[in-house]
């Protein structure tokens, strides 16, 4: 079961990085030339159709359209769902390759490092399709999805890999559980919660008329207003999550250690990821501060929770050290 | 009808005439201390505090790494000691921020609440004149029998809260997003709270227990190896109760983790009653009066040492565990009474016997002896340097019971004599005919004891906290209307009325126009039900 896990991660992994390729190869067609939309409206997820108010893509004039564009406008979108299936197959590995873990280590998936990355991964991945499900208009967003899966997934697997063992008696209690998937849970909506993010910035720069690099990607992605909703949303929908979570943590540290909270360096994290997010919140509901400042306060907090996720299980004794990384 | 969602921008209504300038200066601090845009600074310096937490080792969290920084950083450590660098969470920096932040959230949510109470109270306000002006706007034929109240009772039914005035419908719906920020913001003070209880109110100690009845250990200071009573607790309130370690079971899995712990007790609590319990990592022993928490274990070895004279004392010495997962104990035996003289009945301090050195549960099979091989007694040992000479405790040093004081040795006061290793059983005889036993081990756990009041305080704020997150973050306030006009004012419509309706959603609500299109279409739907069951009567 154990290897049949290995296997799996990494065909998942495979299949990631293939989807990757396939969603830039659907950028570069698009890059091609402004497409004309409209010649290509067999591709509807293209144009948008401004589901829940993402917007279609806002496009440049339109030129009148030479076939050859139109052939590549199609080539195009042949790419992008290609990647979406390959997207979804992969998924489906991920999630064998953690239910069989968890059948291996006759426990929940998430007693390590390795496991920990595993899940918090599928559930990025897994809440993208429900998103892509609801607005395909976001399908261009998968380029930077893939990007971070293959990044994460292929790092778990030379970084953090340990065999199947079971939990330190520490680890043995429900509120265990109750913590950690609400932690992964909340983690991986907020690691996608990054990608509409870093796309809003680029495109907001871009609808601004930044014409250099970063923004030059920004051209094909849908429009600002929308993926700053949408940034929004996710982190509105995990931020209560990521709280209840920090709660479990604290009751079963209480049972556990006697204490319910003590600054452990990853308590201390925990504690910066929620301020730091809580300030996101604030700064958003705020009409003075810019959405972009805002947008940033949103990835300050991303990368503190990978700072207490790598970071502090690295640099830092403490408690929270977890079985199998050294 | 004034909208209330806007907090006002200065104190209403008084007459303009001159302010006192300090007044004018504290009232304009305070406008600006409650601020969003300070809530928001003063959020992120109390994340930026933090992390000094976390990179600097705690006294809170772990002392000893305290003392090393200190030894690595002599010129440094000093510096940092003064601004509260290694107690970062009760520093008075990091408290001001926290502080500030708190006060600038009452100064900031009680407005709030009053205004939200009285909103609660008022009524939605009447229909604007233009309502296609709003966001959300849709104009509907009615029977002519159409009238507010049935519209009224649509929305009714839908949970709106709802206002009639003549031909006009007025609701509002959503109230919940500010009750939901509010109790949110309130339960944080609540959290504050509840933490100051458990500081001010809370005690603490840590101490190491060996099994058997001789070494039980009574609720008091001086029984602590390390306690800390919050400012409002005296060493007299600690709860009279006793514990005695009967047994402890430790299960370990072939590569030598751990897989469970049991600690059996015999509690002898402040009323007299006697009664065993078992506890665990995770389930602690609640006791009425605090909790006890299993830390840790190790294996206490049993030494019997026969002095030259024949007189022979018995030492349970719990040897501390060095941090290896296959529990390899570190500890000293010290016999300072060895050796005196039967004659004379004199001590001789130069006499004094010592035994220095290491425990190991599983010893390898070959040398070096220097670690266990596994955590379980399976071939348990002890290594251990004999010492004879002054163990400087009559110096009045103060030395710990689990280290040799490396003064004497050093000055020459303190002679080794050589080691060894001892199974369970042996017999190691000295230069002078005196002999050490290895009689076997007893089991010993480390325990905090602790007493947290406002946990349940805590607990409850966070229920509370998290129930009005959500409201918060997903409530919506919104408001429609509907305008009734009847056939004969004119309308182009013969015969039937007229309903316009128009809708304002007050916060981002993408799924609004949605919403309001179905609001339209039930009312819609109930006047022609309406309308239609009106004609089939008349
Ligand atoms: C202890 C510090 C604070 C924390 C942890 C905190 C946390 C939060 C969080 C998580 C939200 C999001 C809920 C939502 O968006 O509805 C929020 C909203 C809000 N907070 Fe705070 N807050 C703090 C202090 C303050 C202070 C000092 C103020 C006033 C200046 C304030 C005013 C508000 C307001 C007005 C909202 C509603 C924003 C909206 O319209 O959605 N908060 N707060």
């Amino acid at each position: 079961m154990s290897a049949l896990s290995d296997q799996l991660i990494m065909y998942a992994t495979l299949t990631y990085l293939v989807a990757m390729i396939s969603h830039a190869v659907e950028y570069a067609l698009g890059n091609a030339r402004a497409v004309s939309a409209k010649a290509a409206t067999p591709a509807r997820e293209l144009v948008g159709a401004g589901v829940g108010g993402a917007g279609g893509t806002v496009e440049e004039p339109v030129t009148p359209a030479e076939s050859r564009h139109s052939r590549s406008a199609a080539r195009a979108a042949l790419a992008g769902r290609i990647a979406t299936w390959l997207t979804t197959l992969a998924v489906a590995l991920h999630l064998g390759a953690v239910v069989s873990r968890g059948i291996a280590a006759e426990r929940m998936p998430w007693g390590n490092m390795y496991e920990f990355v595993l899940t918090v991964t599928f559930i990025g991945a897994a809440a993208w399709l429900a998103v892509l499900w609801k607005q395909p208009s976001l399908r261009r967003l998968g380029l930077f999805l893939t990007l971070v899966m293959v990044l994460l997934l292929a790092f778990a697997q030379f970084k953090f890999y340990v065999q199947v063992s079971p939990l330190m008696p520490a680890l043995q209690s429900y509120w265990f559980v109750v913590h950690v998937s609400t932690i992964i849970f909340a983690s991986g909506i907020f690691l996608l919660g990054v990608v509409p993010a870093v796309a809003y910035l680029m495109r907001a720069g871009w609808e601004q008329g930044r014409r250099s690099f970063p923004y030059t990607l920004a051209r094909r992605l849908p429009a600002a207003a929308g993926l700053e909703r949408m940034t929004f949303a996710l982190h509105a929908f995990a931020f209560p999550i990521f709280t209840f979570a920090v709660i479990a943590g604290a009751i079963w540290a209480e049972a556990a250690w006697g204490r319910a909270w003590g600054w452990d360096p990853k308590e201390t994290w925990a504690f910066i990821s929620w301020v730091v997010y809580a300030g996101y919140l604030h700064a958003r509901a705020t009409p003075s501060i810019k959405r972009n400042v805002a947008t940033w306060i949103a990835i300050l907090g991303f990368l503190t929770m990978l700072m207490n996720l790598f970071g502090v299980n690295f640099f830092f004794t403490g408690l929270h050290s977890y079985a199998g990384v050294s | 009808m004034t909208t209330v969602d806007e907090r006002p921008a200065a104190p209403a209504g008084a007459p303009r005439r001159r302010v006192n300038p300090v007044l004018a200066l504290l009232r304009n601090s305070w406008r600006q201390l409650t601020s969003m845009r300070t809530a928001l600074i003063l959020l992120f310096l109390l994340a930026v505090a933090a992390i000094p937490g976390s990179v600097l080792p705690q006294r809170g969290v772990n002392p000893e790494n305290v003392n090393r920084y200190f030894i690595d950083h002599p010129d440094l450590a000093p510096k940092l000691d003064r601004i509260g660098a290694f107690a970062v969470f009760g520093s008075i920096w990091f408290s001001a921020i926290y502080l500030l932040l708190f006060t600038s959230l009452v100064g900031c949510i009680l407005p709030r609440i009053r205004d939200h109470l009285r909103a609660l109270r008022s009524r939605p306000p009447a229909a604007p004149k233009r309502l296609d002006r709003l966001p959300q706007h849709a104009v509907l034929a009615a029977p002519a029998t159409a009238d507010a109240q049935a519209i009224a009772a649509v929305l009714r039914r839908r949970r709106w809260r709802v206002q009639v005035r003549g031909n006009e419908v007025s609701a509002e719906k959503g109230y919940l997003k500010e009750t939901g920020n509010l109790l949110f913001h309130i339960s944080l003070v609540a959290v504050l709270l509840g933490v100051a209880l458990g500081s001010w109110y809370g005690w603490h100690g840590n101490r190491l227990l060996v099994a058997g009845a001789e070494n039980a250990f009574c609720n008091t200071r001086q029984q602590y190896s390390e306690a800390s009573l919050g400012p409002r607790v005296d060493s007299a309130d600690l709860p009279p109760f006793c514990l005695t370690l009967d047994d402890f079971h430790a299960k370990f899995l072939p590569s030598g983790q751990p897989a469970s712990f049991r600690a059996t007790v015999t509690v002898d609590e402040p009323d007299g009653s006697k009664r065993t319990a078992d506890f665990s990592v995770n389930s602690p022993l609640r006791l009425g009066s605090a909790n006890v928490y299993l830390l840790g274990h190790g294996y206490a070895p049993i030494l019997k040492y026969t002095d030259r004279y024949g007189r022979s004392q018995t030492s349970t010495v719990p040897f501390l565990t060095t941090g290896d997962a296959n529990l390899t104990g570190e500890g000293v035996a010290a016999f300072p009474d060895a050796n005196v003289d039967p004659k004379t009945g004199k001590r001789a301090p130069d006499q004094q016997v010592a035994f220095d050195g290491l425990y190991l549960p599983t010893a390898p099979d070959a040398a070096p002896f220097v670690a266990s091989a596994f955590p379980e007694e399976r071939n348990p040992a002890v290594v251990l340097v004999a010492y004879r000479g002054n163990l400087g405790l009559d110096a009045g040093i103060p030395g710990s019971v689990y280290k040799l004081d490396q003064r004497q040795v050093d000055n020459g006061k303190l002679k080794q004599l050589g080691d060894k290793k001892l199974g369970v059983g042996e017999k190691w005889t000295l230069d002078d005919g005196s002999t050490l036993e290895f009689l076997g081990t007893k089991p010993y756990v480390t325990l905090a004891v602790r007493y947290a009041p406002g946990q349940s305080l805590l607990l409850a704020a966070c229920v509370v906290l998290l129930a009005g997150l959500m409201g918060s973050l997903f409530g919506r306030r919104r408001r429609v209307w509907f305008r009734v006009t009847p056939p004969d004012s004119g309308s182009p419509t013969n015969g039937s009325s007229l309903v316009e309706a128009g809708g304002l959603p007050r916060t981002e609500h993408p799924g609004f126009a949605d919403e309001f299109a179905q609001l339209v279409a039930a009312v819609r739907d109930d006047e022609r039900g309406a309308g239609r069951a009106r004609e089939g009567v008349e």
